[in-house]
C-alpha cells in the first residue's frame, strides 16, 4: 500500500531527519538470508526496505550489484519466488514499507499484470523498474495505480526539465533521484552539482525525493539534510554483507545502519 | 535507400510491437539528442555527400556483386545447355575496407559523433569486426576509441584484438557473464551511462534502443541498395531470394530493407544453430526464443522461464548473441521474412565449400547463410536467382576454424 510510504516519510520529516531506505538483493548471499538481514536493517533504524529482484544482465549496476545479482540467481532466487519472500518478510514482523526493484524482462516473463497484483497482495508498497523510462512505463504505472502500489520513477542529473515533468506525472510515493551519471556503487564524495539538480526536480514536483547511487556514509546523509527526503543505501550494505561471516552479519549490518541513521557511533 | 519503404519505426521507435527504448533514465536525454541529430544529418545534403565520398574512397564502395558460377553448378547442377540451374550471387562486403560490412555503419556514426561534438567513442565487439571498423574510423576522424570485448571473444579473435590496438584503440576485456558480445554490450552501456556527456556509443548492430535499430539499418542499407541496382543490371530482374546470416542482424537488415516493397523477393535470415536447436547450445532467438527486453529494445530473446537471459553458443563470435534487432522480430511476426538456422558443423562445411569452389574464404558468420543455400537450392525451380550477403572475409577465423577442423597451425 503506497500510503505507508507517505507515513514513513512524514515520520522522518517530523523527526527532522532524512529517511533511510536500505537495500537488499533478494536471496543473497544465501536463499534464506533475506529475512534476517531485513530485520537487522529495521533494528538499525531503516525507514524502508528496497528489495532487489536479481536479473542476469543488470546494465545500470556496478560490480557489487552484478555480483550479488549473479550469486542470488546461482542460489536459485527467481522472480516467481518473490511474492512468497515478501510474505515471509511480513510474517516475520518486517512492517516498514517495502519497495521492489528490478529490471523489465523478469517482470515481462512473469506477466506484467500478475506480477504487480501478486507482489501487492504479498505486501509490497512500491515498484522501481530500472530500465523502464516514462516513455515506456504507461502500462506498468497504470497497473501499480490499480493495485494501490507506488510507481517510483528514476531521474538523473542528465534529465531535462521536460523529462522531470514527464516522470513526475507518472510518479507516486516518491521519486528516485540518481545522484550521478553512472552505475550503482560506493563513491567517496557526493557530486558537487547535486544541490542544483535536486532544486531543479523540486521546482517541478511536490513528491518526496530520495537520493541514491553512491550514498555510503553518514556525512553524505547529513549533507542531504534539507535537500532530500530520503536516501537509498545499497552497494555499501551489499559490500558489507559480502565481507562478513554469516554468524556476525546481522549485528554488523545493524551497526552500520545505526551509524548511517545517526543512532550509533562510527 | 529506398523511398517507398513503410515508415517504420514509428515515432516511439516501434516496429509493430517490437523496439522501443528501455534504458536507464540517465541515457534518455542523450538518446533523444542522437535521434534529432540523425534526423537532421539525414536531411542535410552536405552530410550525405561527405558520407558517400568516404564510402567510395575510404571504404571502397560499391562492393562487387559476384556471380558464383562454380558454387551454383556444384550445388544445383547444370541444365541441358550447360548453364547453372540456379544462379547464386554474392554481395561482396568482404571486400569492403577492414573486411566486413561493419565499416558502413561505423563511418556513418563516426561522422554523426563529430556533428554531436563528441570525441570519445565507445564500441562493443563480438567477432572483432565492428571493433576494428570503429577503431579504423576513429583513427581516420581523430577520435578516441575504446572497445569492449568479452574475454572469450578476445581468445577466439586474437588477431582482431591486435588490429584494434594497432589502430590506436584501447581494448577493454570484459570478464562478466558469458564473456561474449552480450556482456561487452552491458559494459559499453555502463560506460555510456557514466560518460554520456562526452561520449558517443557506436553500437555495431541493428539492436539497442531507438534510434539505433533505425540508424544502423539506414547506414547498412547501402548493401541492399547497391545489390538491387547491380542485379537489375546483370539479370534484368529482381532476385527470388535474399539470404543473410543474423546475429544482431545488421547485415541482414541492410540487405533486406531496400527490397522490402519488392514482394516477390523472399527474405531468409539464418541464425546460429550451434550444436543444434535440440540442445541449449545455440544462438537462435528468432527460431527458439520468445520476446522480451534486453539492451534497450523489446525483441526476440533467448531467456529462461523467469526472464533471465540464457548463455548462447556459436562457433562464430559474431552470431553468439541472445538477442536480435527488433525489425527482424517484426519481419518474423508479419511473415515478411523467414528465419532458419545452420549448425556449427554445417557452417564449417559451407566455409570450406566456398573456399574450394570460388577461391573466396568467407567469415564464419556468412558461412551460416551459405550453409542454408546448400539446403535451399534442393527445393527451388530452375532459373531461380539468389543473392547472399557475404558479410565478411574469413581471415579472422583461421585459428578457430583450424582448431574445429583438428588442424595444428604451428
Amino acid at each position: 500500500m503506497s500510503e505507508r510510504i507517505g507515513e514513513a516519510l512524514a515520520r522522518a520529516k517530523a523527526d527532522d531527519r532524512v529517511a533511510l531506505i536500505g537495500y537488499l538483493t533478494a536471496g543473497f548471499p544465501e536463499p534464506d538470508a533475506t529475512v534476517e538481514l531485513a530485520k537487522a536493517l529495521v533494528a538499525g533504524g531503516a525507514d524502508m526496505l528496497e528489495l532487489g529482484l536479481p536479473f542476469s544482465d543488470p546494465l545500470a549496476d556496478g560490480v557489487t550489484m552484478q555480483r550479488s545479482n549473479l550469486k542470488a540467481l546461482e542460489q536459485g532466487m527467481t522472480v516467481a519466488r518473490s511474492p512468497e519472500l515478501i510474505r515471509e518478510l511480513r510474517a516475520a514482523g518486517v512492517v516498514i514499507p517495502l519497495i521492489v526493484m528490478t529490471y523489465y524482462n523478469p517482470i515481462l516473463a512473469y506477466g506484467q499484470d500478475g506480477f504487480v497484483q501478486d507482489i501487492a497482495a504479498a505486501g509490497a508498497d512500491g515498484l522501481i523498474a530500472v530500465d523502464v523510462p516514462p516513455e515506456e512505463s504507461e502500462a506498468l504505472s497504470g497497473r501499480c495505480r490499480e493495485a494501490s502500489m507506488a510507481f517510483v520513477p528514476l531521474l538523473a542529473p542528465t534529465s531535462t526539465d521536460e523529462r522531470i515533468a514527464l516522470a513526475s506525472r507518472q510518479a507516486s510515493g516518491f521519486i528516485y533521484c540518481v545522484s550521478v551519471a553512472g552505475v550503482t556503487g560506493v563513491r567517496r564524495a557526493l557530486s558537487s552539482d547535486l544541490g542544483e539538480y535536486l532544486n531543479r526536480v523540486r521546482r517541478q514536483t511536490d513528491l518526496p525525493l530520495a537520493v541514491g547511487f553512491g550514498i555510503s556514509r553518514r556525512e553524505h546523509i547529513e549533507a542531504l539534510h534539507g535537500k532530500a527526503d530520503a536516501v537509498i543505501v545499497a552497494s555499501a550494505i551489499v559490500d558489507l554483507i559480502e565481507a562478513t561471516p554469516r554468524e556476525e552479519r546481522e549485528e554488523v549490518v545493524r551497526g552500520f545502519v545505526e551509524v548511517l541513521t545517526g543512532r550509533g557511533k562510527v | 535507400m529506398s523511398n517507398d519503404a513503410p515508415v517504420l519505426p514509428d515515432e516511439r521507435g516501434r516496429f509493430g510491437e517490437f523496439g522501443g527504448r528501455f534504458v536507464p533514465e540517465t541515457l534518455m536525454t542523450a538518446i533523444g539528442e542522437l535521434e534529432r541529430a540523425f534526423a537532421e544529418a539525414q536531411a542535410d545534403p552536405a552530410f550525405r555527400d561527405e558520407l558517400d565520398a568516404l564510402l567510395r574512397d575510404f571504404v571502397g564502395r560499391p562492393t562487387p556483386l559476384y556471380f558464383a558460377e562454380n558454387l551454383s553448378k556444384r550445388l544445383a547442377g547444370e541444365d541441358a545447355n550447360g548453364e547453372p540451374r540456379v544462379r547464386i550471387y554474392l554481395k561482396r562486403e568482404d571486400l569492403a575496407h577492414t573486411g566486413a560490412h561493419k565499416i558502413n555503419n561505423a563511418v556513418g556514426q563516426g561522422l554523426l559523433a563529430r556533428r554531436l561534438g563528441k570525441r570519445r567513442i565507445i564500441a562493443e565487439t563480438g567477432a572483432g569486426q565492428h571493433g576494428v571498423a570503429a577503431a579504423t574510423v576513429c583513427a581516420m576522424l581523430g577520435q578516441e576509441c575504446i572497445v569492449y570485448m568479452g574475454a572469450e571473444d578476445v581468445r577466439r579473435q586474437a588477431l582482431n584484438v591486435f588490429r584494434m590496438k594497432l589502430l590506436g584503440a584501447e581494448v577493454r576485456v570484459v570478464d562478466s557473464g558469458s564473456r561474449t558480445l552480450k556482456d561487452a554490450i552491458n559494459e559499453a552501456i555502463r560506460d555510456w551511462v557514466t560518460n554520456v556527456e562526452t561520449t558517443h556509443y557506436l553500437l555495431g548492430s541493428a539492436v539497442g534502443p531507438h534510434p539505433y535499430p533505425l540508424m544502423v539499418r539506414e547506414f547498412q542499407s547501402v548493401i541492399g541498395g547497391e545489390a538491387r541496382e547491380q542485379l537489375l543490371g546483370v539479370e534484368g530482374r529482381l532476385p527470388d531470394y535474399a539470404v543473410a546470416c543474423v546475429g544482431g542482424g545488421s547485415n541482414a537488415i541492410g540487405l533486406f530493407h531496400p527490397f522490402y516493397m519488392d514482394e516477390s523477393v523472399h527474405f531468409i535470415g539464418v541464425e546460429a544453430g550451434g550444436e543444434g536447436l535440440d540442445t541449449p547450445r545455440h544462438a537462435a532467438p528468432l527460431s527458439a526464443g520468445r520476446p522480451g527486453v534486453l539492451h534497450g529494445a523489446y525483441s526476440f530473446l533467448m531467456q529462461d522461464e523467469g526472464g533471465q537471459i540464457e548463455e548462447t553458443h556459436s562457433i562464430s563470435a559474431g552470431l553468439d548473441y541472445p538477442g536480435v534487432g527488433p525489425e527482424h522480430s517484426f519481419y518474423k511476426e508479419s511473415g515478411r521474412a523467414t528465419y532458419a538456422t545452420a549448425t556449427d558443423d554445417e557452417a564449417l562445411t559451407a566455409f570450406r565449400l566456398l573456399s574450394e569452389t570460388e577461391g573466396i574464404i568467407p567469415a564464419l558468420e556468412p558461412a551460416h547463410a551459405l550453409a542454408h543455400i546448400v539446403k535451399l537450392v534442393r527445393d527451388v525451380a530452375d532459373g531461380t536467382v539468389i543473392v547472399v550477403g557475404l558479410s565478411g572475409r574469413g581471415d579472422k577465423d583461421m585459428e578457430a576454424t583450424a582448431k574445429a577442423l583438428g588442424v595444428k597451425l604451428t
